[in-house]
């Protein structure tokens, strides 16, 4: 390892640098892919019913084996796999529009607003995220809309809370304070010296969301209540499974290893990241590595 | 002396905020909880009653849960209600709220507790450890294992073990829950499955924070002092480090306590644990929206309760939080 260098490395370097965010990257980068092509990569239809061929294990036909009805488990894993991150990626999104609006309007203006704002977002934290996942699911009915909406719902509190937090640091910088005082719009202001600046700590967030929204959208389909079939979902194939384990073992770890290989990238990723965006850690992390 | 009044009111002072923020908090859940059924497009008593049922079983039901009245009657009503105990009558079964929720709560806080208990032997060791090699390789190992643990759904690792454990070996049942005093063999045999998966995952979180907490500590001045006037690397790291990162470490376990008393559902369900996580989602199954506003508010007290706790109990251990 090299800790002598004095001069101050690119982001794009020193994440490159990290082996484990780079394989992080790559793995992500190829479920996207699969994601989406899957139904052209997948082998077979994903609602071809073949009952001879059961509970086939693993074979040459079937690379992940075949589940009750005799349907191919690799082709509803990679077309579930799709549905998956749709949701994820979208409920994210939501949540980082609203979350990021309310938590940098909260920040810069302060006063009232930002105390409001905040008492709602304290309010949402008090339910935990799946209880309050299920409750939007209870008002609307389950499908995948709702599924969106709640996880949607439930994650906008924290990007409110790291947007406020980081627009608190910023907004007192030297070069926001000029900007105003040569008479720079607000909105003009928020988007060109706030958002460009809290920036690191919310791409940091989104990478630990997304794999928290893809858990969270599986237990939803696992209960039931996210994905409808005849749609595949890998909550609800885990859920199948149930009463084949022993004798189709691969109707329940498949699909358990696709959740478990894409949100571990994205954690990692995210932690991986946060090395290089988020400056507060950057510097803990070189300040330890000068005292040795 | 004044001693005393100086160490007793800076404490009064801060735990009465608390108290107050927590209160101003509860206002706005029992808002959100009453809101929920008024949130359902269309009439939440004919949902719930399905598609067979006679205008007199309409109209009790409707009267009984209030919905025939002003929604700010409704409302006032319902806090009142709800301060004196009364939640209301499930739509399902006609059984006040309050009982059905104080039965299940025992089978949730005992799976919540049990496996917190085994998230801190998991992480306490292994987050000190991997805190103490920051940097080498075991670190690197400790560091993966405890983001793959934080990766698996817990659903999933519930079924895993319940077919190696229980089909498989035989060893322990599969499903199910017997009460604590008057079965605590059997209590035993059913709860170290869900408690084991709850406790694995909760402990694949607190390990991070357990090595961040102790490598926090590991960098404070009077831990160098203490080892270059030569203390023993043991005393050094027991007495000096691993204590002074309890702190921290207490608050991360009180919430993560409060997290997985709502957050077990998934797991109660998989186990046919009798639990508030498994009523919730049989009520939302059935659409029984009194239970669901019961079981809803009680978690969230409960999950504001115990951050209230453990920040008081901060504040009472480390004089800094309360100054700030």
């Amino acid at each position: 390892m090299t800790t002598t260098e004095t001069t101050r490395v690119s982001s794009w370097r020193l994440l490159a640098r990290n082996p484990v965010t780079a394989i992080s990257a790559a793995v992500l980068l190829a479920v996207v892919v699969v994601a989406v092509f899957a139904n052209l990569i997948a082998p077979h239809g994903i609602n071809d019913v073949d009952v001879p061929d059961a509970l086939q294990p693993p074979s040459g036909g079937h690379w992940f084996g075949t589940d009750e009805l005799g349907r191919d488990v690799l082709s509803r894993v990679l077309v579930a796999t799709q549905a998956s991150m749709r949701i994820a990626v979208v409920s994210v999104a939501f949540a980082v529009v609203v979350g990021v609006t309310v938590g940098v309007l909260a920040g810069y203006r302060g006063g009232w607003l930002d105390t409001v704002l905040m008492r709602v977002v304290d309010v949402m934290f008090a339910f935990p995220v799946l209880l309050l996942a299920l409750a939007v699911v209870a008002i609307l009915g389950p499908g995948v809309t709702t599924t969106i909406l709640a996880i949607g719902i439930v994650y906008t509190p924290i990007f409110a809370r790291v947007a406020r937090a980081s627009t608190l640091g910023v907004r007192t910088e030297p070069y926001v304070a000029v900007s105003r005082a040569m008479g720079t719009p607000e909105h003009v202001i928020l988007r060109r010296h706030i958002l460009p600046n809290i920036a690191g700590p919310l791409i940091v967030q989104t990478s630990l969301s997304l794999a928290f929204a893809i858990l969270s959208e599986a237990a939803l389909s696992f209960l039931g209540l996210g994905i409808q079939p005849p749609q595949p979902s890998l909550g609800r194939m885990i859920f199948d499974s149930q009463g084949f384990v022993t004798m189709a073992w691969w109707m329940a770890v498949f699909p358990g290893a696709a959740i478990v290989v894409i949100v571990l990238a994205f954690n990692l990723l995210g932690d991986g990241l946060r090395d290089v965006l988020d400056p507060k850690q950057r510097t803990i992390a070189e300040a330890r590595r000068a005292q040795r | 002396m004044s001693a005393p009044t100086v160490l007793t009111h800076p404490i009064a002072r801060f735990v009465a905020r608390r108290v107050l923020y927590s209160l101003i908090v509860l206002v706005g859940v029992t808002v959100v909880v009453f809101a929920l059924v008024h949130l359902v497009p269309g009439d939440p008593v004919r949902i719930a009653l399905g598609t067979r049922y006679s205008p007199e079983a309409y109209e009790t039901l409707r009267s009984a849960s209030g919905l025939d009245r002003p929604i700010v009657t409704q409302f006032f009503g319902y806090v009142g209600s709800a301060l004196t105990g009364d939640l209301g009558v499930s739509f399902r079964n006609g059984d006040p709220v309050t009982v059905t929720l104080m039965e299940r709560l025992p089978a949730t806080l005992s799976l919540g507790l049990a496996g917190i208990v085994i998230a801190l032997a998991i992480a306490l060791p292994a987050g000190t450890y991997s805190a103490l090699r920051e940097g080498r390789l075991s670190d690197a190992i400790v560091r993966v294992t405890s983001q793959f643990g934080v990766s698996v759904p817990d659903f999933w690792m519930g079924i895993l073990l319940i077919a190696l454990f229980s089909t498989t070996l035989g060893w322990l049942p599969t499903s199910g829950y017997r009460p604590l005093f008057s079965d605590p063999g059997g209590w035993l045999r059913h709860i170290i499955l869900p408690a084991l998966t709850v406790g694995v995952v909760a402990a694949a979180i607190m390990t991070r924070y357990v090595r961040a907490a102790v490598l926090e500590v590991a960098a404070m001045s009077y831990v160098r002092t203490a080892r270059s006037k030569g203390l023993p690397p043991r005393v050094v790291t027991f007495r000096h480090t691993v204590r002074n990162a309890l702190v921290p470490i207490l608050t991360i376990t009180g919430i993560q306590l409060a997290t997985l008393l709502g957050g077990v559902i998934v797991v109660e369900v998989v186990f046919a644990w009798p639990g508030l996580g498994r009523l919730v989602y049989n009520s939302v199954a059935a659409r029984d929206y009194p239970v669901i506003q019961g079981a809803v508010l009680l978690i969230a007290v409960l999950f504001l309760a115990i951050n209230l706790l453990v920040d008081v109990l901060y504040a009472v251990v480390d004089p800094r939080i309360r100054l700030a």
